[in-house]
């Protein structure tokens, strides 16, 4: 909770003095800067661009702008309705990647920019740059791996797997991650909703699609220890065993 | 050097599904019993339905220091090279009981006799060759009241099939004989599991509900299940998943002769000047402490009972404890877990709630159930349809050939079917062989400097043709209850580590191929005990926890009668 709080103040003092866009330019080092520091620096000029996004805690502005658009082409926002984006799913692994996911850091460093790389190499522009539809045929080479040697270390199918998982996980998991906003993933698969009692009747309703989405967070229910909720563990994805 | 502690009767290595249960009878009867447990003490608070932290990033098992630091090593044959892996259980007052799936099955009658009843009944050419199966030194019956103890004891849910030889078919009608009712009625079904239930009828099988360590309604003062979705590795918010921490264990402590010790790692076994345990060396936070006790019983899980046994050297037993027959880590297997099936209907299945335990099973192809005369294996699968779904879990389903893995139209297709597949669990005999067993790796070492076990092992032909079998029959059944797409998992592979992991100490009458004798005490120590899968020598086709416990309680219950001949008597 404190976590949180602090997470937001130092966000609001991003924002406060418009540093984010200054950010972008400068570099990694300015965002993971001490609340301190960041008001102690220079006050930008007023002509800098408003923050367009939110800040990030680990990606650089260049690596979360590439990640946000690589997630809104995994699941779009369609006539189906919100994708992964207003999932805020790249805000999950952002976060993520400073706890649980840590050890990945630097497979996104790495693949974000050799992503970037292979779109000038090959389309001859950047990827934020492409069509839709250009973006997604960087994603499927990146994808089969077969035309990128070379410019990834290593094989790009790995790297557009991890963040495919990493982006269902921002996009479907518990909100308390930071992902799923306003419940958009559990919505997309008809999922009602986390519950802490199933009844008989409710299994019914659930078999007749008449049980409603409750959108809540397994934290809202009362009584559920947090502590362990954020792992510095860097375990990666584990499978169930039984 | 290590603190020496006030002597006790029992010492226990290990308080997960085998040491949780046998502290109680022992406690019960009056002996001063101590448990050490590696891990810690949860509670229902650490019990949240986050799919993140239990599905995805492994809790509970990343909270478990000890397992995690010392997981085997793996090799499929002797040639390859041994590389080290996860472990799949956990460290904890209750162990992994605490987030299993909890079925809870007795085995057939046919799974202590494997070999005789195969030669009796299709010839001695048809146990495989190279297995070192034998029957085991008893049959069902002898058994039998332990799974009864164990099912009232800690709370078994299931409809009986077979109460003293009356077959009722609404349960399983291959089962032994039992002499009681399950204490509790089944899991409540869904209306997939009526419709699977319905097919199978139609095949002319018989499906009946699984047996689940689970409360289908209050029992002992415990909650009902919620049937909330987040039994699969996750531990009970409300206590009615049967631990042994919510169970025997509570019970055991209630006695005041039974203290558990947390935060407790094992480094060895010690012996006395005539070769008998004297008690143990642990660890807790490094620093050393040795408790004696009069009786030592290892309930570590089979890796750390083979471990544990090989690592306790001394003149009298330079192989390891109990080792002098080198039988220490062989007819070691794990059950056949791969080459699954799963289906894709063209309709809503209903499985965002319920548990893994909670399902409809078909016993027809388990076991010697059915006429072998006509395949070339023995053994058999049981099949079973439960539920299980979670969100993260349910978008990463397979999309059958029919939509990509991600875009608009995976979108659509999830949108559509994320409550349409369903994962068959299958589970299938498996049997020992001599080119699979456990030794202690020459290289990998855990951070206190001990080798770490390491598993040579791979599936041979019966297991691979036992699983293929098993999955036609599966298909079969998801086609008649009107699957549209199926997808079947490939079988066979090297034995990774698994939760289902049988042998190292086997139980039988013959020391030279055996560790422990008939009532699970060691042949070469007389007061030293293994409790866990790793005394069995057959798998059967159903999961182990609820032998596992009927045979601690029957180890342990044995230690209480017979006292004064197992305890040494004179001072150590």
């Amino acid at each position: 909770m404190s976590e949180q709080s602090k997470l937001i103040s130092r966000r609001d003092v991003l924002r406060g003095v418009g540093i984010a866009g200054a950010a972008a330019a400068a570099g990694p080092v300015s965002l993971l800067s001490t609340p301190d520091a960041v008001a102690a620096a220079p006050e930008p000029a007023q002509a800098a661009q408003p923050a367009a996004r939110e800040a990030f805690e680990n990606l650089t502005a260049t690596e979360a702008d590439l990640l946000e658009a690589i997630v809104d082409r995994l699941i779009p926002s369609d006539a189906l309705g919100p994708g992964a984006r207003e999932a805020r799913a790249a805000h999950y692994i952002d976060r993520a990647l400073g706890g649980a996911l840590a050890s990945s850091r630097q497979a996104y460093a790495s693949g974000l920019s050799s992503l970037d790389r292979y779109a000038r190499a090959s389309r001859g522009k950047g990827f934020l740059e492409l069509s839709p539809a250009d973006k997604d045929s960087v994603l499927m080479d990146v994808e089969s791996g077969s035309v990128t040697p070379g410019i990834f270390a290593g094989n790009s199918g790995q790297f557009f797997n991890l963040v495919l998982n990493h982006t269902r996980q921002g996009t479907f998991g518990d909100p308390y991650y930071g992902g799923n906003a306003n419940f958009v993933g559990w919505d997309l698969l008809q999922y009602p909703g986390v519950r802490t009692m199933v009844t008989a009747v409710d299994q019914k309703a659930l078999e007749s699609g008449q049980l409603k989405a409750n959108h809540k967070s397994a934290y809202d229910f009362e009584g559920f220890n947090k502590a362990t909720a954020r792992l510095d563990s860097h375990a990666g994805d584990m499978k169930h065993g039984d | 050097m290590a603190t020496r502690l006030k002597d006790t009767d029992v010492v226990v290595i290990g308080l997960g599904a085998a040491g949780g249960v046998a502290v109680l009878p022992l406690a019960q009867a009056g002996l001063e019993v101590i448990g050490l447990e590696a891990g810690g003490a949860m509670t229902r608070r650490d019990f949240a339905p986050d799919e993140i932290r239990n599905n995805v990033r492994g809790w509970p098992m990343l909270t478990s220091h000890k397992t995690n630091q010392e997981a085997p090593t793996v090799r499929a044959t002797a040639s390859a090279n041994a590389v080290q892996g996860g472990h799949p259980m956990m460290n904890a007052i209750g162990g992994t009981s605490l987030h299993y799936w909890a079925q809870h099955w007795r085995l057939n009658p046919w799974d202590f006799k494997v070999v005789s009843e195969t030669r009796r009944r299709y010839g001695a050419s048809r146990v495989p060759k190279g297995s070192t199966v034998e029957d085991w030194p008893f049959g069902y019956e002898e058994i039998e009241p332990y799974y009864e103890k164990i099912e009232y004891e800690l709370g078994v849910s299931g409809q009986a099939g077979n109460l003293n030889g009356k077959i009722d078919q609404r349960g399983n009608p291959f089962e032994g004989p039992r002499r009681r009712e399950y204490p509790m009625p089944p899991l409540r079904w869904t209306a997939f599991h009526e419709k699977m239930a319905a097919a199978a009828k139609g095949l002319g099988w018989h499906p009946f509900p699984g047996p689940a360590a689970i409360n289908s309604k209050s029992y002992q003062n415990r909650s009902g299940c919620m049937y909330h979705g987040f039994c699969n590795t996750g531990g009970c918010h409300v206590d009615a998943k049967n631990s042994t921490a919510v169970t025997t264990i509570p019970r055991a402590q209630a006695t005041n002769h039974f203290k558990a010790v947390t935060g407790a790692t094992v480094t060895s076994i010690n012996v006395d000047s005539q070769a008998r345990a004297s008690g143990v060396t642990y660890l807790v936070n490094g620093e050393e402490f040795f408790q004696p006790a009069k009786v030592v019983l290892l309930a570590s899980f089979c890796y750390e009972n083979s471990r544990l046994l090989l690592l306790s050297k001394s003149s009298a037993f330079p192989d390891g404890l109990s080792n002098n027959h080198r039988q220490v880590g062989k007819h070691y297997f794990s059950h056949h877990q791969g080459g699954q099936v799963s289906a894709l209907f063209p309709f809503n299945i209903g499985a965002w709630y319920g548990l893994p335990a909670q399902g409809v099973a078909v016993d027809d192809w388990a076991d010697d159930n059915f006429d072998h005369a006509g395949v070339d294996f023995i053994g058999g699968g049981n099949l079973w349809a439960m539920s299980d779904r979670r969100p993260i879990t349910a978008a990463g389903m397979n999309t059958y050939g029919l939509a990509p893995s991600w875009g608009s139209q995976w979108k659509a297709f999830i949108r559509e079917n994320a409550d349409r597949s369903h994962s068959s669990y299958l589970q299938k005999t498996t049997l020992p062989y001599e080119e699979n067993f456990l030794d202690l790796d020459p290289v990998v070492k855990d951070p206190l400097g001990l080798p770490v076990i390491r598993i040579t092992g791979e599936y041979k032909d019966n297991e691979r043709k036992v699983a293929a079998f098993a999955q036609d029959k599966m298909e079969e059944w998801y086609r008649a209850a009107g699957a549209i797409q199926i997808n079947r998992g490939p079988v066979g592979g090297a034995m990774g580590a698994s939760t289902h992991a049988y042998g190292g100490t086997r139980m039988g009458d013959n020391a030279e191929t055996n560790v422990v004798n008939r009532w699970g005490m060691s042949h070469e120590v007389p007061n030293l005990g293994v409790l866990g899968g790793s005394v069995m020598g057959t798998s059967g086709a159903h999961n182990p926890t609820h032998t596992v416990q009927a045979l601690a309680w029957r180890t342990a219950e044995h230690i209480v009668k017979n006292w004064k001949s197992i305890a040494p008597t004179t001072s150590q």
